[in-house]
């Protein structure tokens, strides 16, 4: 048969001990070099992929934070201005009615105190015009009283009270 | 009828334990299995200083590739069996993973088409590594007393039960582990050589019949072989898997507080 060619037939389950000694420094040889030259670079990189991958997640949260309150702070301040424009409009409305209220009072003020002046000097002139006039007329009547009644009515005295009763008379007359 | 079949070629019919055993190449240091070892540990060598040669964020394909290894081993394996500190194992798993692999899969690679694991003493070697490796860290751990307390008492059970489970616990963490780590890796590549013998030899016996129905038949044979190199690559993956994720889980259960 043919294992008979190849001499003695072998147990499976032993082992051959050269073998071992091979299988044994072979693959120390293999697990010194891979563990001192690769595998701690290899646990570096995926603790650095990790790191990539976390730190660009947290990052990106980061400037989404950001983002968020840039935006926030954009609308408060946005309302702010609007709200500041808003009272700044209204003051301005205040102040022009405010204005147009003082400028009509005074106009007001002005036209009183012009057509008071007006009527105070009016009644002076009038005062003083009467005041002539009393002079003048009594002066005239009596003139032209003693024209036509003559020297009877040359006493002084007699003829002050008379003119002065007629002139009485004339002002309540006129007032009347 | 498998002699006739035989003596039709001069083909190794039926197959046996003997093709395991190629003739030396020269002496017994430097045999098939030998330098496919050497072969392996060179290739891995290779192919991780190459990968890592200059590692980038954002990897190349052998660097991804290199790093695929890795992560499955660290955080399916490592982490999944002995927790957070169980990455600190996760390089040498690798290792222990890739090199399983690699040499598993030399049973379909043409040309070697056989595994240096269907001979027991590369399996023997690294389940002594695992072994020793575990009890190590145990004893670190613990100290050599607590370390064989925890192995061997199992706390909570009536003191009479301690006669029965003492021998059980004995034999299973310091003697059932270690062999079935190396028998079931060294058994699973040996069937399935013998296998893929006995569907392609059987296939050419077949050919090499005088009946045409025999001959017509033997095409299922080279189907079930092709199937068969599938399944292998399969069983490979797997093998490696199985017998790194329990080398960490004894590990685990080294550097467990309880039980």
């Amino acid at each position: 048969m043919f294992i008979a060619a190849e001499g003695v037939e072998h147990n499976p389950i032993l082992p051959i001990w050269q073998e071992m000694v091979i299988g044994t420094i072979s693959f120390i040889l293999l697990v010194i070099v891979l563990l001192k030259f690769v595998m701690p670079r290899m646990e570096a990189m995926y603790q650095a992929r990790v790191d990539a991958i976390e730190g660009g997640l947290k990052r990106a949260e980061a400037a989404q934070a950001e983002a968020n309150q840039v935006l926030e702070q954009y609308r408060a301040q946005l309302a702010e201005v609007r709200t500041e424009a808003a009272r700044i409009r209204d003051d301005a409305r205040a102040d022009a009615e405010g204005i147009r209220q003082d400028i009509l009072a005074k106009a007001r003020e002005e036209s009183d105190r012009i057509v008071a002046a007006g009527k105070e000097q009016l009644a002076a002139e009038r005062a003083t015009i009467v005041r002539e006039l009393r002079t003048e007329v009594g002066t005239i009547a009596v003139d032209l009283a003693s024209k036509i009644v003559g020297e009877s009515l040359a006493d002084e005295a007699r003829r002050k009270g008379t003119v002065d009763r007629f002139l009485s008379n004339l002002e309540s007359a006129g007032a009347r | 009828m498998s002699g006739q079949l035989v003596a039709a070629e001069g083909l190794p019919w039926p197959p046996s334990v003997g093709d395991f055993y190629p003739p030396d190449v020269a002496g017994p240091w430097v045999t098939k299995f030998g330098i496919m070892v050497w072969l392996a540990v060179a290739l891995l060598i290779i192919f991780f200083m190459l990968a890592y040669r200059k590692p980038k964020l954002v990897p190349g394909r052998a660097q991804w590739a290199a790093e695929s290894v890795y992560g499955l081993v660290r955080d399916n394996i490592a982490r999944e069996q002995i927790g957070n500190e169980g990455i600190r194992f996760a390089p040498y798993f690798t290792v222990l993973f890739s090199f399983i692999v690699l040499t598993n899969l030399f049973a379909i690679v043409p040309g070697l088409q056989i595994s240096p694991n269907s001979h027991i003493a590369f399996p023997i070697v690294l389940a002594l590594i695992s072994y020793v490796m575990y009890l190590y860290v145990g004893v670190r751990k613990h100290g050599l007393g607590k370390y064989l307390k925890m192995s061997l008492i199992i706390p909570n059970v009536p003191w009479p039960m301690h006669f029965l489970l003492i021998p059980i616990e004995l034999m299973q963490n310091f003697i059932v582990r270690p062999v079935t780590l190396a028998l079931r890796l060294f058994a699973n590549l040996f069937a399935g050589h013998l296998l893929l013998l006995v569907f392609t030899v059987g296939g050419f016996v077949m050919l090499n019949s005088s009946s045409l129905f025999i001959q017509v038949t033997s095409v299922f044979s080279f189907l079930m072989a092709i199937v068969m190199a599938f399944f292998e690559v399969l069983v490979a993956i797997l093998q490696a898997y199985v017998f790194v994720t329990l080398s960490a889980n004894y590990i685990g259960t080294s550097l467990a507080d309880e039980h």
